[in-house]
């Protein structure tokens, strides 16, 4: 059972086609990875499922409901997460508030609010910094603030933009081991975007290829990485295995 | 309904006076589009220019078209220090800090212009401010008319310098991209500086016009400001003729709302303006698309 | 709020409330007014400190408050307790379009702060031309008998106007801090603090702002109300002008945008300062106008170049009354 679903969708900025016709499916409890040269329309993808703009044509279709054209905080109701590439802390407010704005979604009361914000940045480590200035925290304790906000509103599907970026491989795993987990016992469904490879063969179950806007290639990771569409437009540049 | 021969006058008198709102206006299009502060001391600069120009003719006898040079000069000085030494540090810092701190400077410039000067108006009295040219049915003051020339020569003294100098096209580049501008070795910081005292001096000249055609108190300055800021936005960020244009637009409906409503609701029609442009077309009427 | 916070905000109420016993008029009078720019200082620290929206043209809806209920009481004998909701609506109501038309086009920063203006101003030009307030002339209430109180008519001695705007004050207070605690008080700062970030998690930036913009204009428009009645005359020139609504964000940004007690402190110091000025230049034999100004945009500059955060901040901290 699909839990979401872009049918050929296009988005053109001023003229340049950013994605063309591309579709993709993702699982009820899968791990998609989409990956691709910078440039490819990744991010555009992800701003259409997320509500950031309207695709130009398709249909997208969360749980079987169509979800392009709404608006951002609509699309976060309807149970879709997502983090940022550039996190965006609330830098001005403390850790466990920020979590706790996220946690607000599902809940109209501070007590219950805080708890849940609670709970959430012991799972991801983050709980001894709870009460620091946002402001405050390192890169990879940044990205898991991300994180956590948005793991906050209880999402039935995650957005991860590039997480790993700027993260050491010890970070990267532990990261990759979260969300393992998460898809494991909360049945957290995850589409993410990313570059560092490493992540990817250790997460995605299912891998779509995005170049020049167009969907190039699909499948599990072995057979991604022998297609030969792939090694020649991606592959061949860099690697981090 | 008044006759065409007094409306064709009125619009001409705004027209020309719309040049010297346009030289100002100027000024903040270039320190607001370059260095992107929100000068909320424009309009008080305008009343020090003012009254440097009433000095100078008080105690030298000095015409304001001669002042205009060393009032031009001291302010380019007095921009220059002001951004590199006080708002520099600024410009990371969020949007209201920045308000505030010229705001706090504007307020400290009114002031000290009424400690000096108290609070009655005061004015230059030159002999070409009651002859004027005749053309046909139509007067042009000739005050006026050499105001405006000035304002125009300035602002084409401008144009050339952000078109053709190497400096220019410098400033225009940060404006574009800052970081890029650093990367490439601009002296971001200085440039800005230089910037602000171009503006300042953009400012300092139209001062020097504006006392002929009107008299100073202190508490012209933030009607100005906020004249200038109505003249950019309408006019367009960015877009140096769109000033002018702004400029010219606000003279001549000004003096039109004057001659066909009350006086005092002259200003009520930029405001009409203002708001409307922001709503429907922010980038002015003559600016890129943001 | 820590058990010290606890001590330090009793003994301030317990001053407050005690105060007319044994102060005099003049200070009676001191103290009206740093009440009542700590009440529209709070009231517009919604808008900004909260939602983030920088709105320098608040003296519109001081002076809508103000020339509504008064007009209404002048012309058609309309006790201020009834004209209150009047001006309360007609306030929220102008929020209401400003906001409106400010969200919906993107409007932000420093553009919204112009639009803002743009408002207050057109307003200041238009009231000169009703003739129904009095247009430039003024509008006047009939001062009757300072002695007798008439809570109907809001009329009566220095100290119901006192109890009025402590009342008010405290409300403001009350009501800031609980919605600073509440869903809505950590959405309006999420908005603040990234309204990109806020909209993926879900808020509906646009609802929340305008929120905002009602709550704060409804409030302003009571201080406007309490304007009218107090000093008993209005003009429009002096209750739109540019610099009522300077007035009005000093003190929060002084004391502390964003926060509870900010716009409390930042009333009290300007307020202090400016008597102290006074007193002290008279002292001196000093008379020039214009220098009590210089020396309100001197530490303005001061604050806003070295304490960017505010006073109260570190005074908290100071004082030990923030969580540690």
């Amino acid at each position: 059972m699909s839990l979401l679903e872009a049918r050929s969708i296009s988005k053109s900025f001023r003229g340049l086609k950013a994605v063309a016709n591309a579709s993709l499916e993702v699982p009820q409890g899968g791990i998609v990875a989409l990956i691709g040269p910078n440039g490819a329309g990744k991010t555009t993808c992800f701003n259409m499922i997320a509500g950031v703009f309207a695709p130009d044509s398709g249909e997208i279709l969360f749980g079987g409901k169509r979800i392009d054209g709404l608006r951002p905080d609509q699309i976060c109701v309807a149970g879709i997460g997502r983090t940022f590439q550039i996190v965006k802390p609330f830098a001005g407010l403390s850790v466990l508030d920020n979590v706790i704005v996220g946690a607000f979604n599902r809940t109209k009361h501070l007590s219950e609010a805080s708890r849940s914000a609670s709970d959430i940045l012991d799972r991801l480590g983050l709980g001894p910094k709870r009460d620091l200035p946002a402001s405050s925290l390192t890169l990879p304790d940044r990205k898991r603030l991300e994180v956590a906000r948005a793991l906050a509103t209880r999402p039935t599907l995650l957005l991860l933009d590039e997480v790993m970026a700027g993260l050491r491989p010890t970070e990267c795993d532990l990261m990759v081991e979260v969300f393992r987990e998460l898809n494991a016992k909360d049945g957290l469904t995850i589409l993410l975007i990313e570059h560092v490879m490493r992540a990817v063969m250790a997460l995605a179950r299912h891998i779509v290829v995005l170049h020049h806007g167009e969907i190039i290639a699909r499948g599990t990771p072995q057979e991604v990485v022998r297609d030969p569409a792939v090694l020649e437009c991606y592959l061949g540049e860099e690697t981090e295995v | 309904m008044p006759s065409i021969d007094l409306i064709a006058n009125v619009v001409i008198a705004g027209l020309l006076t719309g040049l010297v709102y346009g030289l100002m206006a100027l000024g903040l299009s270039v320190i607001f589009g370059v260095v992107r502060v929100v000068n909320f001391a424009h309009g008080e600069m305008m009343t020090i220019a003012m009254y440097a120009a009433v000095a100078l003719f008080g105690a030298f006898r000095l015409d304001p078209f001669i002042a205009v040079i060393p009032v031009a000069i001291v302010f380019f000085g007095f921009g220059y220090a002001m951004q590199a030494g006080l708002i520099n540090p600024f410009i990371t810092r969020p949007e209201h800090s920045q308000f505030m701190l010229l705001v706090a400077v504007a307020i400290i410039m009114v002031n000290v212009l009424l400690m000096i000067f108290g609070p009655s108006a005061l004015n230059v009295q030159v002999d070409y401010q009651l002859e004027s040219y005749e053309v046909g049915k139509i007067l042009f003051d000739k005050a006026r008319v050499f105001a405006a020339g000035m304002a125009l020569a300035t602002s084409a003294g401008l144009f050339i310098f952000f078109k053709h100098t190497r400096t220019g096209k410098a400033i225009r580049a940060c404006a574009d991209n800052n970081l890029g501008a650093k990367v490439v070795g601009l002296n971001v910081k200085h440039l800005y500086a230089l910037t602000f005292g171009l503006g300042s001096a953009c400012v300092a000249v139209a001062g020097c016009m504006m006392i002929l055609l009107v008299d100073v108190t202190p508490s012209l300055g933030p009607g100005y400001t906020l004249l200038a800021f109505v003249i950019v936005i309408i006019g367009g960020l960015g877009s140096m003729p769109g000033a002018l244009f702004g400029g010219i637009l606000i003279g001549v409906s000004e003096a039109l709302a004057g001659l066909f409503f009350a006086p005092s609701a002259k200003s009520m029609f930029g405001f009409a303006l203002l708001i409307l442009v922001l709503l429907f077309r922010p980038q002015g009427l003559l600016g890129r698309k943001l | 709020m820590n058990s010290r916070a606890r001590i330090l905000l009793s003994v301030l109420g317990v001053v407050l409330v005690l105060l007319p016993a044994f102060a005099g008029n003049y200070v009676i009078s001191v103290a009206t007014l740093i009440l009542y720019f700590a009440f529209v200082g709070q009231a517009w620290n919604v808008m900004m400190g909260f939602a983030g929206q920088l709105s320098l043209g608040h003296s519109l809806y001081v002076g809508v408050g103000a020339y509504v209920s008064a007009a209404m009481f002048v012309n058609l004998g309309i006790a201020p307790w009834a004209g209150l909701w009047v001006a309360i609506l007609v306030c929220m109501a102008l929020g209401a379009a400003i906001g409106f038309l400010a969200f919906r086009f993107g409007i932000s920063g420093v553009y919204f702060a112009l639009l803002t203006i743009a408002f207050a101003e057109f307003t200041r030009i238009g009231f000169d031309h009703i003739e129904w307030t009095g247009g430039s002339g003024g509008l006047f209430l009939k001062v009757a008998q300072r002695e007798q109180m008439d809570l109907l008519n809001f009329r009566g001695p220095p100290a119901m106007y006192y109890y009025a705007i402590l009342a008010l004050a405290a409300g403001a207070l009350a009501i800031c801090a609980w919605l600073l605690k509440s869903r809505a008080g950590y959405y309006w700062q999420a908005i603040r603090e990234n309204e990109e970030a806020a909209q993926a998690l879900g808020i509906n930036t646009f609802r929340y702002k305008m929120i905002a913009v009602l709550i704060s204009s409804a409030m302003t428009a009571v201080s406007g109300v309490f304007f009218a009645f107090y000093y008993n005359n209005l003009f429009p020139e002096q209750i739109f002008h540019i610099s009522r609504s300077i007035e009005i964000i000093l003190g929060p940004i002084i004391g502390g945008i964003g926060t509870l007690f900010g716009p409390i402190l930042g009333a009290f110091v300007l307020t202090v300062l400016a008597d102290s000025i006074t007193e002290v230049l008279a002292y001196f034999g000093v008379e020039v106008p214009g220098i009590k100004q210089v020396f309100y945009g001197v530490v303005l500059l001061m604050v806003v170049m070295f304490l960017p955060h505010g006073i109260w901040p570190t005074l908290a901290r100071k004082l030990g009354v923030t969580k540690s």
